[in-house]
C-alpha cells in the first residue's frame, strides 16, 4: 500500500511543475527572467500584480470572463433540467436520436464554427457582448450538462415522482421542490462543468468579441504579440487565470470523482 | 421502465432551440461555403463539390490528416492506461482523497491558451525549467523551435500532463464503486493481482472508460489552442494538426471554400471515428 502511492505522488509533483514554474516566473521581473535561469525569483516583485489590477484594459478581462462563464452556467443548467428528466424518464418519438444529435455537437471542431459565428451574431446585432459568447458556449456546455444530469437523474427511483403524483402535488412543484433538491449533488457537477468548459474556451470567445465583451485570454495573447515579450506580466495574468477555477473545484470537492463519470457509476 | 409521453418534447424544447441555434445556421453557413466560390463582395458561384474533391485529393490535407491521427493514436495509448494504472494506486479513502482528487483536476482548468503559454515558458531552452535542466544540467541538446521530434514530444507530454487527470478521475470512479464483496471473493478464490484487475475492475470500469475513450478522442482530434500557442504547428509544418491548418486556411488566406469542404469532411471522420469506437466498445452489452 505505502509503496503503491508514489506513483499518485510522483504523477501530482509532474502537474505542479508547470504550475509552479508559471507562479515563480510572475513574481520575477523581466530582467530576471530574461538574464538567465533561477530557479526562484531573486528580486521579488509584485510588480506583475499591480500592474494587472490597476490597468482596467487587464482586470476589464478578467471581469469579462467571469460575466460571461457565468451567463453560460446559469442558462445552460436550467435548460438542461427539464430536458434530462425528459430523456431519464419519458420515451418519445425520436429521443434517441435527439440525444445522440446533441452529442455530436461537441465533437464538432471550434475552429469549424468560427467564421460563421462571427457572422451570425453580427448578423442578430449581438457581437462584441457578453450575451454573444455566453449563447456560443451554450453549444458544447448544454449538451454537456444535459449529459450528466441524466445520469444523476437515471438513478433516482422513479418511485419518487409517482409518490408525489399521487400526494396531488403538480409537475412543476415536484420538479422545483422535490426533485431538483434530490439531485442537488448532479447540478452542482454540471454546473462545475459548464463553466470549467466555459472558462478554457477561447477561439470562439475571441472570435465574437473585440472590445467590450474581450475575455482576459484575449487580453493575453494581445499583450504577449505587441508589447513585446513581457514574460513575468503574462506569468502573473496566467497564475490569475486559475484562481477561479481552483476555487468552483473546491466546492464540488466531494463529487468530482462521481461527477467526472457522468453519473454513470 | 419509461413511460411513452409526446409532450416530453415541450420539456426539451428550449435544449433544442438554443443548440440549433448555435448549430445548425452555423453548420448550413458552412455547407453553403462548401459548393461556392468567392471572388470577395459577397458575389458567390456554384462550385459543386469541387472542393471536397480538391481537399480530398491534396497532399496537405492528406499530411495533416495523417499527423492528426499520430497525435491522437499517442494520446490514446499514453493517457488511457497511465490513467488506469495512477486510478489503481490511489487510495480508497481517507483524507488524502479529495485532495489528490482537486490537484489531478487543476490543469483541466486552466484556459488552453494559458496551457500553451505556460508550457512554452517551461520548456524554453535557457530560461525555462524544463529547457535549462534538459540543456545544461543533462546536456541533451533540446529545442523545439528547432527540432521536429522536440516539438512533437513537447506537444504530447503537453496533452498527457493537460488531459491524462480525466481518464484518472473516470477510472477511479470506476473503482470505488466496486463493492467489497467481490474482493472478498476474490480473495477467498486465491486469485492473482492480474486476475481481479482483469476479470472484476476492468469490467467493471466499462462505462466510464468509454467515456473516457470518447471524450479523449473527440478532444484530442479537435485540438487547436494548445499547441497553436505552443508551437504554431512549426518547425515548418511538422506540428501542424488539422484544426491549425484549418485555421490557416479559413482565416490566414480567406480560402472559405476550400476550408469550408475541408471542415465538413473533418467533421464526418471526427463523427464517424466516435461511432465506430462507440459501436465496438458497446458491442458485447448488445449479445
Amino acid at each position: 500500500m505505502q509503496k503503491r502511492s508514489i506513483i499518485p505522488i510522483v504523477y501530482i509533483l509532474f502537474l505542479l511543475l508547470p504550475i509552479y514554474w508559471l507562479v515563480a516566473m510572475s513574481f520575477k521581473t523581466t530582467n530576471e527572467i530574461l538574464a538567465g535561469f533561477s530557479l526562484f525569483p531573486q528580486t521579488f516583485t509584485w510588480d506583475n500584480y499591480r500592474t494587472i489590477f490597476t490597468d482596467p484594459t487587464w482586470y476589464w478581462g478578467y471581469i469579462n470572463s467571469i460575466i460571461y462563464v457565468s451567463i453560460n452556467t446559469v442558462l445552460s443548467v436550467l435548460v438542461a433540467l427539464p430536458a434530462a428528466y425528459a430523456f431519464s424518464r419519458y420515451r418519445f418519438l425520436g429521443d434517441k436520436h435527439l440525444f445522440f444529435w446533441l452529442l455530436t455537437n461537441r465533437m464538432a471542431p471550434a475552429a469549424v464554427f468560427a467564421l460563421p459565428f462571427f457572422q451570425l451574431y453580427s448578423a442578430v446585432g449581438l457581437f462584441d457582448t457578453h450575451i454573444a459568447v455566453a449563447l456560443a458556449h451554450c453549444l458544447f456546455n448544454i449538451p454537456l450538462a444535459v449529459w450528466i444530469l441524466e445520469g444523476f437523474m437515471s438513478s433516482v427511483p422513479k418511485e419518487l415522482d409517482e409518490t408525489a403524483f399521487v400526494d396531488g402535488y403538480s409537475f412543476p412543484r415536484f420538479f422545483t421542490t422535490i426533485f431538483i433538491p434530490s439531485i442537488k449533488a448532479g447540478v452542482g457537477v454540471a454546473a462545475f462543468f459548464c463553466f470549467m468548459f466555459s472558462w478554457v474556451e477561447l477561439l470562439l470567445a475571441k472570435t465574437l468579441t473585440a472590445v467590450e465583451a474581450k475575455p482576459i485570454a484575449a487580453t493575453m495573447t494581445k499583450t504577449a504579440s505587441s508589447a513585446g515579450y513581457e514574460l513575468g506580466l503574462l506569468a502573473a495574468a496566467g497564475t490569475l487565470t486559475i484562481i477561479p477555477g481552483a476555487i468552483v473545484i473546491y466546492f464540488v470537492r466531494n463529487y468530482i470523482a462521481k461527477g467526472f463519470a457522468m453519473g454513470r457509476v | 421502465m419509461k413511460t411513452e409521453n409526446q409532450r416530453a418534447w415541450l420539456l426539451v424544447l428550449p435544449v433544442l432551440v438554443l443548440v440549433a441555434f448555435n448549430a445548425l445556421i452555423p453548420m448550413m453557413t458552412v455547407v453553403n461555403y462548401s459548393v461556392q466560390e468567392t471572388f470577395g463582395d459577397n458575389l458567390f458561384f456554384w462550385q459543386g463539390l469541387d472542393w471536397y474533391e480538391q481537399i480530398l485529393r491534396s497532399e496537405r490535407f492528406h499530411a495533416a490528416l495523417g499527423r492528426q491521427f499520430l497525435f491522437t493514436g499517442l494520446i490514446l495509448v499514453i493517457e488511457v492506461p497511465l490513467g488506469i494504472a495512477i486510478a489503481l494506486s490511489m487510495p480508497r479513502q481517507g483524507l488524502w482523497v479529495p485532495v489528490c482528487l482537486v490537484l489531478m483536476a487543476l490543469p483541466m482548468l486552466i484556459p488552453w491558451n494559458v496551457v500553451g503559454a505556460m508550457w512554452n515558458i517551461f520548456t524554453l531552452p535557457d530560461i525555462g525549467l524544463l529547457g535549462y535542466f534538459l540543456n545544461h544540467t543533462l546536456g541533451i541538446n533540446y529545442d523545439m523551435t528547432q527540432d521536429p521530434l522536440a516539438a512533437w514530444i513537447t506537444i504530447v507530454t503537453m496533452d498527457v500532463w493537460h488531459w491524462t487527470s480525466l481518464v484518472v478521475l473516470l477510472a477511479y470512479a470506476g473503482l470505488v464503486s466496486i463493492p467489497d464483496a467481490y474482493y472478498q471473493a476474490a480473495k477467498i478464490d486465491g486469485a492473482s493481482n492480474w486476475a481481479v484487475f482483469r476479470f472484476i475492475q476492468l469490467p467493471k470500469m466499462k462505462t466510464v472508460l468509454t467515456i473516457a475513450i470518447l471524450l479523449r478522442f473527440m478532444d484530442s482530434f479537435n485540438i487547436y489552442t494548445e499547441p497553436f500557442v505552443l508551437t504554431g504547428g512549426g518547425p515548418g509544418n511538422s506540428t501542424t494538426l488539422l484544426s491549425i491548418d484549418l485555421v490557416k486556411m479559413a482565416l490566414g488566406q480567406f480560402d472559405l471554400g476550400p476550408a469550408a469542404a475541408m471542415s465538413l469532411i473533418y467533421f464526418a471522420i471526427t463523427l464517424g471515428v466516435s461511432w465506430l469506437f462507440y459501436t465496438l466498445m458497446t458491442k458485447d452489452d448488445l449479445n
